[in-house]
Parts: structure tokens; sequence; C-alpha cells
């Protein structure tokens, strides 16, 4: 009897859970076969769920150089290798000023501390749409907008004081004891930093990177009002901009769908045991 | 009494935290509180897009003319519609798969890795990908659903307000959903066993020890993401952006797309100012629940 209801609850969990996996799934599926379908058998009434002819003529478009493009291949070359920009600038930017702030933060007896922190946490939640009008009448009048710079300086605004709050939280887990032998032999506190508590707090490190660096592939805003130009037009930009299109070539996009989603979703998958770590030491990303 | 010594070390010790806090410091006051008291400004202004320098100050009457408007009184219906019901069900479907996972059927690691997937898909893929599904005229919802027989030709599903809303709110849910499960499972994972163990000793049934020992436990993670995901529900613009445009007859529109739209397509600058200064003020009502949530005494020196 009791056999038997184990064995139903662990059949119902297991149901349940392929439900979840078709919910989670489904879209995803459904993206990529559509970046490898040909038109025709996309825009089929009801589509070809199973390509026939399936095609990677859209992703050797958009991956090898020179190839015949059309301008929604283009612009995805050039706005991909934009977003890589942005985001690793932002996020070896934050790294490092993070650092710095972080380990204060954490360990000098500072005056105003708790209210430093505190501020930081408050100003990583305001809105961004309370920040563009000034930063966008700054960035004209000095010249920065279509300009890569201008995202990675704004995208900081609310990248840093995530990081630094999170690199202080990790750093806060580093014995102190290993600082204070490094500190009594002589070592300076900048030498301490990076030589002892860098390599320790490495697994935070990572985490921090990496959520940073999502965060500002993620980001939308900033770069729609900030770039009007394919010089510094970002990933989500561009995809927008195709969406809004009526005549749009939909497998293409989808394409760039799939190039656009696929960075962050493998940083995330190989890094996962950072992912899941960060989330729980408080970390936010939605 | 503090020797001359310890003195002399905490002063350096004070003059190294300001060099190191410097950077950080200058950067986020540029790029942050300064826009902010400029923005607040602008809002007493009548400032326009054409020549956005603050000019023309109207005291509160932006904000006075706001209490008239049903524009903006149906944006902030929207939006508090938007995200109780987007965190609501992302909450309980969060808390389920969390429970889920926890209780370790065959699969369930996948199940974890799988949760990673559409947390990490970018906003906009998202939306551009939800789009695509709903198209009135090629898209997969339309296709699924007729093949099953359940409707018997193709649909627009984005031409009517309210569905329009409730169908950009499926798109928050699939990209949202992952980030509360996997939250609510790294602290299920932390949570201390015996209690439950004992409680199943003692005769409770799994209904009674959820609701009894796991959930009061789970209170503080959840509440942790309730607050993030509530700020950010309130602030959704990317997602409505792509997949409605606002439309259709403004149904879509939040008090962050209004803000928008005041701004950038209406150029009303002073306007905006003070719709933006609005959902501050509401996210850092939220951020000081949220501090008090997260902040830890022994954080303090």
């Amino acid at each position: 009897m009791k056999h038997w209801r184990r064995r139903l609850s662990t059949l119902l969990m297991m149901g349940l859970m392929g439900l979840v996996l078709l919910f989670i799934y489904a879209p995803i599926v459904w993206l990529v076969l559509s970046s490898i379908s040909t038109r025709a058998e996309l825009l089929a009434v009801p589509p070809h769920w199973i390509p026939q002819h399936p095609t990677l003529k859209n992703y050797r478009d958009i991956l090898v150089p020179g190839t015949a493009v059309s301008e929604v291949a283009r612009t995805f070359k050039v706005t991909l290798r934009n977003s890589f920009i942005v985001a690793a600038s932002t996020t070896l930017i934050c790294l490092v000023a993070g650092s710095l702030a972080g380990y204060a933060l954490a360990r000098l007896r500072l005056p105003f501390r708790n209210a430093l922190f505190m501020s930081i946490l408050g100003v990583r939640m305001v809105p961004e749409i309370s920040l563009v009008v000034p930063l966008y009448i700054l960035a004209a009048r000095l010249a920065l907008l279509n300009k890569p710079i201008v995202l990675i300086i704004t995208y900081l605004s609310f990248a840093l004081p995530f990081a630094i709050w999170m690199l202080s939280t990790f750093f806060e887990s580093v014995p102190r004891e290993l600082e204070d032998a490094a500190l009594i032999d002589g070592s300076s506190r900048l030498g301490t930093l990076f030589r002892v508590v860098l390599p320790v707090a490495a697994p935070g490190i990572v985490s921090t990177a990496l959520f940073t660096f999502l965060l500002a592939w993620d980001e939308f805003f900033f770069a729609l009002i900030f770039t009007s130009t394919i010089a510094a037009k970002t990933v989500p930009v561009a995809i927008a901009e195709f969406t809004g299109r009526y005549a749009v070539d939909i497998t293409a996009m989808m394409t760039g769908g799939v190039l656009a989603a696929l960075p962050p979703v493998l940083l995330a998958l190989v890094f996962q045991r950072y992912i899941v770590s960060g989330l729980s030491a408080g970390a936010i990303k939605g | 009494m503090r020797s001359p010594k310890t003195i002399s070390l905490l002063q350096h010790e004070i003059r190294e935290g300001v060099l190191f806090l410097l950077p950080a410091m200058v950067l986020i006051f540029g790029i942050t509180l300064f826009p902010i008291l400029f923005t607040f400004v602008l809002s007493f202004t009548d400032t326009p897009l054409s020549n956005p320098s603050p000019q023309n100050f109207v005291g509160l009457s932006n904000y006075l003319s706001f209490l008239r408007s049903t524009q903006f009184w149906q944006a902030i219906w929207r939006t508090l519609y938007f995200t109780v019901v987007s965190v609501g069900v992302e909450l309980l479907l969060g808390l389920g798969i969390a429970l889920l996972i926890h209780a370790r059927p065959p699969g369930w690691a996948f199940l974890r890795t799988s949760l990673i997937i559409p947390w990490a898909v970018p906003t906009i893929v998202n939306g551009a990908l939800w789009r695509w599904i709903y198209n009135a005229d090629y898209g997969a919802l339309n296709g699924l659903l007729y093949s099953l027989g359940i409707i018997d030709k193709y649909r627009p599903w984005l031409t009517e307000p309210m569905r329009a809303l409730n169908l950009v709110i499926v798109a928050d849910i699939w990209h949202s959903v992952p980030f509360i499960a996997l939250i609510l499972q790294a602290a299920l994972a932390t949570l201390p066993l015996e209690l439950d163990e004992a409680a199943a000793v003692d005769g409770a049934n799994a209904w009674q020890r959820f609701w009894l020992i796991r959930l009061p436990l789970l209170r503080p993670a959840i509440l942790v993401a309730l607050v993030i995901r509530t700020v950010e529900a309130f602030r959704v613009f990317d997602i409505i952006y792509v997949i409605t445009q606002g439309g259709p007859a403004f149904g879509t529109v939040t008090i962050s797309y209004l803000t928008y739209l005041e701004s950038f397509s209406y150029g009303h600058l002073g306007s905006g100012a003070a719709l933006s200064f609005l959902i501050t003020l509401f996210t850092l009502a939220m951020a000081l629940i949220y501090v008090r949530l997260l902040y830890r005494p022994e954080v303090q020196g």
C-alpha cells in the first residue's frame, strides 16, 4: 500500500516535471526551428513543425565574413560585435572599481559605512527612465551619442552598484587572518587586496563578472535612446527594430535572436554553479 | 581610551578607504545622483525635447495635471494589474517548481539546469520570440491551435487590449518564473531538515509540514524574490516595447511606457520627468523594504 503510494507520487511528480519542461523548451525549440527553416516552410499554414529542408544559410550570412549578406544579416553582425564590446568593457570597469570599493566597504573601518552600503543598494534600484533625460542631454553636449562609450558609461549606473554589493559580500567571507598576515609582513593594502583577497575570492569574482556581463548584454532602454546608428547599436536594439517592421525576413530575425541568446545562455549553463550561488547570495537579475 | 597609535592607524585606514571608494563614488555620483536631481528639477518645468535645457518653470502643474488625466490613471491601473498578476503567478509557479526540485524526483537536476535557459535569454529576444509566436498570420500559437482543431481559422491575438496585456504577461512569466524557482530551491536546500523529519515522525502530513514548517522558514527568501520582481514588474518596458509597442489603442501602456511616450514621442520632457520621478519614489520605497530584508546585522562594523 505504502509502496504504491510512493510510486504514484513519483509518477505524479515526473508528470508535473514534464509539463514544466514542455513550458520551458517549447518556445526555445520554436526559436531554433524558425532560424533553420526556409521561409516557405515557416510561413505555411499551419507551419511545418519539423522543417523538411533545414538550412544554416542565415547563420552563414551572419557569421562568415564576406558572404553576400542581407541588411538583416549585416546589422546583426555589427550589433553583436557592439554588444560584446559594451558588455565586456562594462564588466571590466565594474570589476576594477567594484573590487576597490567593495573591499573598502567590507573591511575598512569607515565612517558612514552603513549609510554608504544602503545608498548603493538604493541606487541599484533607481529606474533607468529617471536617469535617461539628463544623461541624454549630457551625452549630446559631449558628442558621445552613437558611440559605444556612452553605453559603457551609462551601464555603470546599474552594473557598478550591483558589482560593489556582490563583491563586498564575497570579500566579507575571506578569512581576516590571511590578510592580517600579509599586512604584518609589510604588504600594502592594495597589494594585499590583489595578492591575497582577490585570489581567495576568485569564485565570487567569476560570479560577479558573469552577472554583470548578463546585465549589460540584456540592457535595452539606454541603448534604444542613446544609439540610432549602426556604429554603436546593440543586438537588442537591432532585434526590436526588425520586429517592428512588417515585411522583415523572419528566419533571419530568429537567427539573430538565437545568436543574441547564445552567449548569455552558454555562459550561464557553463558557470551554472556560480549562477545558483550568486542568486542565493542575493543577486539581482530579472 | 585609544592610544595615539590606533588613532593614526584608523586615520590611515579611512584615508585608504576614501581612495578605494573614490573611483566608484565619482562614477555613481556622475551617472545616477546628478541625473536624478536634474530630473527632479525638470519635473517642475515645461521643457521641450527640441530644446532640452530646463526652462519655463510651472511649479507643480505637471504633477497636478496627471491627477486629472485618465491616461495616467489607466496606465497606473495597467501597471498594477501587470505587476500583481505576473508576480503572483510567477511566485506560485516558482514555489511549486522549487518544491518539485526539492523532492528530488528522477531528473530533477536536468530540470534545474533547464530553468537557467529562459532566465538567461535576453529580455528583447524573449519579447521578439513571443511576438512571433502570437503572430496573426503565421504564428505558432495559431498553428498549434489550428493543428489541434481548437480553432478553425487563424486569429489576431494582439488586437484586443486586455488580451494583449495578458499575453505580454505570459511572455514575462516564461522569462521570470525560473528566477524565483532558482532562488527558492536554493533557499530550500539550506533549510534545516530535522524539523521536517521530526514533524513527519510525529504524524504531520505533507500538507501540514509545508504550511507549518517549510513556508515560514522560506519566508525571507520569498520576500526578497517578491520585492525584486515587484520593482522590475512595476517598471516593465522592454517586453512591451517589443511585443505590442503599447498598443492596441494604448491598451498595454504602463507607467514606464507612458513616461517614454511623454518624453520621447510627445517631447514633453517636463511631464516625462514628473512621471519618472513618481516611478523612482515607488521604487525607492520598495528598495527600503528590500534593504531591510537583506541587511544583515553582522555587516555592521
